[in-house]
């Protein structure tokens, strides 16, 4: 392999960047002309079509981290990687069948709106606010250490240009343009890596003669090929009984990630919701099943040397680089130019879902549910709003530059945790469970969000590789949610046993007939 | 027909039978994704040989795990064709009646 232009500004490169800055602006400022009032801001005034909301959730949904980190784990590490394209999407179902049409029919822009429905809405709210907050910051702070990394990698830019660049352009986009900007950066976003993702696996398999026998021959060839195609040997996980952990809080982080969550008020009616899942999980698991190709293509063709660690005086260039390089082996210097302008755009479409999701936590759900008890004007809302962007987008610019060191995967597995174990069981029970109390609700997303952050604090993960402690960490499992969820349902039946909520109780009906046909 | 917040008249018993239904068909296709799902899991987790066996030049837990991506999307599909066909359909002509 001759050497990589990866790292250096190629033309191509600049060509596709400035042209994706030029357009998602233009955009904006046509969105901004129309972002006034706080539908607007929040739910695009609910008027993006089921398709359009499929692909955007899919944009929302799908990062960079994703797209580089999984690419990667499967060429160096093997079958074990795709347990991740696996588990991102078996979450999208469980969306579809308890949540979404709730969701859409009982909440307003936020799902605290649903949770605290028929419960008090300021202890509610404030809780349910809290988790979405901390899902959300937890989460910016992964992809912006990602985005810093990646740019730094692909563009050579330094990591802290890199950071304030993308803090400015997501400001901007939520600032002036709100969920209507954010919906179309996202929708582009998800096409542009959907497109990428197809024209390097179709090279992949034209260059193994279209035979997936001949790919995985390749494979099997290579000195640890039996390795790259079995389970087992790559340690997502630190036991059998972790790497359960791991998938449930995969499988049920989906349906309790706030941005995720927000983007079912953009549509008109629980009809265009279903329809938007539908056309997401379709995406998402077609991007997915893509994974499988790139991956195994880049085990194939890569030279794994310079897909080692970051050593000085070795060629190795670190996690991501897998697909990077199989775009330019595969396609030449143009096409990794475009690669890395298509990863640019999906970092800015996942943090800018991710800082509106935020704000909108801070204005809908605090500010106005829980400050002004509901009755709030809009004009005043919506610049909290705008000033929660703005303090949100410097936070995660900050704790970028704070966190740089530390592992990117396991901050997006905290957040999914955070988001299985404090916001989805709340949400749940609120809609399904008749003797769910206001305690019940507030103290199950307490020892959910708590339980969540502690076990992982006690973990491998921070325990060993953040303190840098020598003893043997408390908890053996890198991924809290088969602890954290089942104890947050635990908090919750008993909580709702020991109290009583009688208007809750009375609302239930009337609930259930809202969640099921619409107000 | 009124609202169907059941305030006042009785429910209809057509819609409150097709309430039933689709709850039904939720938690089927639910329990459907989560037992197929933590099978996989449990396969990997406690017997990873199963999935190591060679199909081709590939192995099992290729084929396996890219049937569980489009296994979850056609289950979404089974369940947006009947919400969104004759569910709606029914719902409407209800709440028209």
């Amino acid at each position: 392999m001759p050497a990589t232009q990866l790292g250096q500004l190629s033309p191509v490169a600049i060509a596709f960047f400035f042209a994706f800055i030029g357009v998602t602006l233009g955009i904006t400022y046509w969105a901004a002309r129309k972002t006034k009032t706080t539908s607007e801001f929040y739910a695009a005034g609910g008027g993006i079509s089921g398709f359009q909301n499929g692909l955007a959730l899919a944009g929302d949904f799908m990062s960079a981290a994703s797209f580089l980190g999984i690419a990667h784990l499967v060429a160096t590490g093997g079958y074990d990687g795709l347990i991740y394209s696996v588990g991102y999407l078996v979450g999208w179902p469980i969306v579809m069948f308890l949540i979404a049409e709730p969701l859409r029919n009982l909440g307003k822009y936020t799902f605290a709106d649903v949770v605290a429905y028929r419960l008090r809405q300021r202890p509610v709210k404030t809780m349910a606010a809290i988790g979405s907050i901390t899902t959300v910051i937890i989460y910016l702070t992964a992809q912006m250490v990602g985005a810093g990394t990646l740019i730094k990698l692909m563009f050579g830019l330094e990591y802290e240009t890199a950071l304030l660049g993308v803090g400015v352009l997501m400001i901007a986009y939520v600032l002036f343009g709100g969920m209507l900007a954010t919906t179309w950066v996202q929708i582009i976003k998800a096409v542009l890596l959907i497109g990428g993702a197809t024209v390097l696996t179709l090279l992949v398999l034209n260059h193994f003669g279209w035979s997936y026998g001949n790919l995985f021959s390749s494979v099997r060839a290579l000195p640890n090929g039996q390795d790259l195609l079995t389970p087992g040997h790559y340690k997502v996980a630190t036991s059998g009984f972790d790497l359960v952990s791991l998938s449930l809080g995969l499988m049920f982080g989906t349906a309790g990630l706030p941005h995720i969550l927000m983007r079912f008020y953009t549509v008109p009616n629980a009809r265009e919701a279903r329809k938007s899942v539908f056309v997401a999980t379709g995406f998402i698991g077609y991007f997915y099943i893509l994974t499988f190709t790139i991956g195994y293509g880049a085990a194939a063709l890569v030279p794994a040397k310079y897909m080692a660690k970051v050593v000085p005086g070795t060629p190795g260039m670190g996690n991501n680089v897998a697909a990077p390089l199989l775009a330019e082996i595969l396609g030449g210097g143009p096409f990794l130019g475009f690669l890395c302008a298509v990863a640019f755009a999906t970092i800015l479409a996942v943090v800018a879902g991710l800082t509106l999701a935020g704000a909108s936590a801070i204005s809908h759900d605090l500010y106005a549910g829980v400050v002004k008890g509901g009755v709030s004007d809009e004009k005043s809302e919506v610049r909290v709003a705008k000033t929660a962007t703005v303090v949100l987008g410097v936070i995660a610019v900050l704790f970028g530059l704070l966190f740089k060191e530390v592992n990117v995967a396991f901050m997006v597995g905290l957040a999914f945790a955070v988001a299985a174990s404090a916001n989805f069981p709340a949400l749940l029970l609120s809609v399904f469970w008749r003797k769910f109390t206001t305690q019940a609700a507030v103290a199950s997303m307490i020892v959910g969000l708590l339980s969540a952050v502690i076990l992982i604090v006690l973990s491998p993960t921070v325990w060993t590789d953040v303190f840098k402690l020598t003893s043997t960490p408390p908890i053996p499992l890198k991924n809290p949610a088969i602890i954290s969820m089942p104890l947050s349902f635990l908090t919750a039946f008993v909580v709702s046993l020991l109290t009583r909520d009688d208007k809750a109780d009375a609302a239930f009906e009337e609930q259930q007939m809202r969640a099921t046909f619409g107000g | 027909m009124q609202h169907p917040s059941g305030k006042g008249a009785p429910p209809d018993p057509e819609l409150m039978a097709l309430v039933k239904r689709k709850a039904a068909l939720s938690r089927t296709l639910t329990l459907i994704m989560f037992c197929t799902y933590f099978g996989f899991v449990a396969l990997l987790a406690f017997a990873p040989d199963v999935l190591s066996a060679r199909v081709g030049a590939a192995t099992l837990g290729i084929p396996v795990g890219i049937g569980l991506i489009v296994l979850a999307w056609v289950l979404t599909g089974i369940y947006v064709r009947w919400a969104n066909g004759a569910y709606d359909e029914v719902v409407a002509r209800l709440k028209s009646k």
